[in-house]
């Protein structure tokens, strides 16, 4: 616990929870009334229809990862939860920009720059082009200050989403007693 | 067979056990009233006054028996009405289950009559709470929500049910319902061998242990095993507001209650110590004064059945998330024998010293004192009732001049401070426990929060006493103001009714104190009317509870009572 704590800046949690209704709003919820800062939130499916997937990464500034992890055990629906903060992962972080592009050097200089980077430009027209890129949240932030000077007019993250390297494996074989309301078709968690 | 959702409800309370229900009808919940007449002979429905008073009594009730209490709402105001009892309940951890109306399915979300989005008010105050919109859900979801809320840290669990699901038939098979399947629901049970290990030796080195026994010992139903750990390695035992009776308060080794009115002697034991050995309690700052000067000398170990206890106040050298009788079971077989004679005669010192706190020693010039009217209803009740108190000076008296022998006697809101409590809560415990004598001890101002259950109290006709210290004021604020605002009584003093009068108006029997030698007259009294009987208690205004640990100052740094003649 406490080699965690020492770990200054940001803490990597993932939480496996139920995909039900309302659960997204008890994590949510939890965090805010125990006042951890979320930097960021995402939640998507996994492969099991029945169990989604969050990737938070909270500001460790007024809380410790064994707090985190402790509270949100407490939530009935979350069914796993790890620190990723101090383990070996992987973390990716999706950025859309949309950039001034209204004459040929705009145009130029982005290319160049998505050149360096995994990025790529994925719509473009007379005024403006919208690029994609993807990487660790520190990859993005500096793809970010590159191509500020050209001109951002609009610009939003994803959020990170994280997975543990090796063979500990991340997952659930839970089915709820009551296998209804889709689930599989559609995210229920909100 | 073949049932309807409302019918299906009570099916489920009986299997679980229920036999009473505290609640109040309304639109959305009519189905499931209107089915209990099919009921009435093996489930008991209590009127109350105002659903405040109903999540009250459910708690009331599971902190007297350690059994789930139930309570029941409808829609709108009649749940928004349960939540500062279901707060209650989950700040003491007490395990309630709460049934609300809901507008019907298909008219949710879109501002009904009486619609109020329940689960999403009550999601801070709350263990879990479900909205059951399909009545296939319902039987299993009743179940789970009792398992949740009396397992493992127990709490208040509510159970929202749309008035279209109480109408609509299902088949109904209580025997056949799924296991409780919960895959992020981990029961705790012992604590690894490494652990045991640590605890042992840090207990076998320690020359100044004290033991902090706090609500879960109750809970955890580890009474014995606190008392054989404190005996055999001679620990002295402090005591937390909820951890009273946790271990007879006669017990040599009981040093007292520790905290903000706390005993000096537990106080000074926790600040001197080199082990403190806490268990199923929690280091709320009116336990720890001031957390950076708390216990400077000390190692400590720390048992919780709630993994988010440890390390949250107060960072510990052995924490342990368990449940206290099974860890204190794998621990005691290994300990070995103490005696810790020096510490404990220190300790026995201080005990002697802090007489001047006490009031029962001090000239009060005829004056009724509330310690007094406390300590005498101990005596005359052999010590051996169940009493509720409410929140405030009152209450602080209550743990200091009312020596608990017995787990689960001693019943207050702790955690929440919640005035209004005291009396409803003890409707509800009587109803738990109806051969033990059951006492309310409230303040003229709490008691004035929820005097409405008088009416519930006569119509059930439940043998409570209810004793009104009555001091015309709000009296722990007054006493703030005294100490921290410079006397002044801002919105502090208090008009009251005639409370005799008043509870003649609701056909109760009722009798005004004014000097002590009334007081055992007054109990003789109480204990001779079958039902309800009010004690109004006529005390000394501006009276203040000594000794205290200013918020946030340093524990061992209490204030003590002038002595006569000094000024405050």
């Amino acid at each position: 616990m406490s080699d965690i704590q020492a770990t200054p800046g940001k803490i990597t949690v993932v939480a496996l929870v139920e995909n039900k209704p309302g659960v997204l709003n008890r994590v949510a919820s939890l965090f805010r009334r125990r006042a951890f800062n979320v930097d960021s939130l995402t939640v998507g499916r996994t492969h099991r229809p029945y169990v989604s997937r969050m990737t938070i990464v909270v500001d460790s500034e007024r809380a410790d990862a064994h707090k985190i992890a402790a509270n949100l055990s407490k939530l009935i629906n979350v069914i796993d939860v790890q620190i990723l903060t101090d383990t070996p992962h992987v973390s990716r972080d999706l950025a859309l920009i949309k950039v001034r592009s209204d004459d040929a050097e705009s145009r130029n200089e982005l290319t160049e720059i998505c050149e360096r980077h995994p990025a790529r430009i994925i719509d473009i027209g007379p005024e403006v082009a919208i690029v994609e890129m993807v990487g660790t949240e520190q990859a993005v932030a500096e793809f970010i200050e590159q191509v500020r000077p050209i001109g951002i007019v609009e610009m939003i993250r994803t959020g990170v989403v994280a997975m543990g390297r090796g063979t500990r494996i991340h997952d659930t074989e839970y089915e709820p007693v009551f296998k209804k309301n889709g689930v599989a078709e559609h995210m229920n968690v909100l | 067979m073949r049932l309807k959702g409302s019918e299906i409800i009570l099916e489920c309370l009986i299997h679980e056990g229920v036999t009473v229900m505290f609640g109040y009808p309304g639109g959305a919940i009519l189905p499931t009233y209107d089915a209990m007449s099919k009921y009435m002979d093996r489930l008991h429905h209590v009127l109350v006054r105002h659903e405040q008073g109903a999540s009250h009594m459910a708690d009331g009730y599971a902190r007297a028996t350690g059994n789930v209490g139930v309570c029941i709402a409808t829609s709108g105001p009649g749940a928004t009405n349960l939540i500062t009892g279901l707060a209650t309940a989950m700040m003491d951890s007490s395990p309630v289950v709460a049934i609300t109306g809901q507008v019907a399915v298909p008219t949710i979300g879109t501002d009904a009559f009486q619609e109020t989005d329940v689960t999403g008010a009550t999601l801070p105050v709350t263990k879990h709470n479900y909205l059951v919109t399909d009545v296939e859900e319902l039987a299993y979801t009743i179940k789970e929500a009792f398992y949740i809320a009396r397992t493992g840290r127990p709490g208040p669990v509510l159970i929202d049910v749309p008035k279209d699901v109480q109408n609509a038939e299902t088949e109904f098979d209580y025997d056949a319902l799924e296991p409780v399947h919960l895959p992020g629901y981990r029961l705790l049970s012992g604590a690894s061998e490494d652990q045991i290990d640590q605890m042992l030796d840090l207990i076998h080195e320690a020359e100044r242990p004290v033991i902090l026994a706090g609500h879960g010992i109750t809970m955890s139903g580890a009474n014995a095993e606190l008392q054989d750990l404190a005996e055999l390695a001679q620990i002295p035992v402090a005591q937390t507001l909820l951890g009273k009776g946790s271990m007879p308060q006669s017990h040599p080794l009981v040093v007292g209650w520790m905290g903000m009115h706390g005993d000096a002697a537990s106080n000074n034991a926790i600040q001197e110590a080199d082990l403190l050995i806490a268990l199923g309690m929690r280091f709320d700052d009116r336990v720890t004064g001031n957390l950076k000067s708390y216990s400077p000398h000390s190692r400590k170990i720390h048992i919780d059945i709630d993994p988010s206890e440890l390390n949250k106040n107060v960072v510990v050298d052995v924490p342990v998330a368990g449940d206290l009788k099974t860890v204190l079971r794998q621990v005691l077989p290994r300990l070995e024998r103490r005696t810790h004679a020096e510490w404990l005669n220190r300790i026995r010192d201080w005990q002697e010293d802090s007489s001047e706190r006490d009031i029962l020693n001090h000239d009060t010039q005829g004056k009724l004192m509330a310690a007094q009217v406390i300590n005498d209803l101990w005596r005359y009740t052999d010590g051996n009732a169940i009493t509720v108190s409410d929140v405030g000076q009152h209450q602080m008296l209550e743990a200091q001049y009312y020596p608990h022998q017995r787990p689960s006697t001693m019943l207050t809101s702790g955690g929440l401070g919640t005035m209004g409590f005291g009396f409803p809560a003890s409707i509800g415990a009587k109803f738990g426990k109806p051969d033990e004598e059951v006492w309310a001890i409230v303040g003229d101002g709490g008691f004035q929060m929820t005097l409405c259950e008088l009416a519930t109290a006569r119509q059930e006709n439940i043998n409570v006493n209810i004793a009104i210290i009555n001091n015309s004021f709000l009296g722990m604020v007054r006493q703030w103001q005294e100490l921290f605002y410079e006397r002044r009584y801002q919105s502090t003093p208090m008009f009251s009714p005639d409370f005799c009068k008043l509870a003649e108006a609701y056909g109760i029997p009722s009798m005004r104190v004014t000097s002590r030698d009334q007081i055992q007259e007054s109990v003789d009294f109480a204990r001779s009317v079958d039902g309800p009987v009010l004690i109004e208690y006529v005390v000394e205004k501006e009276d203040i509870v000594y000794p205290m640990v200013p918020s946030g100052a340093d524990l061992h740094d209490m204030k003590r009572r002038p002595k006569p003649g000094e000024l405050a």
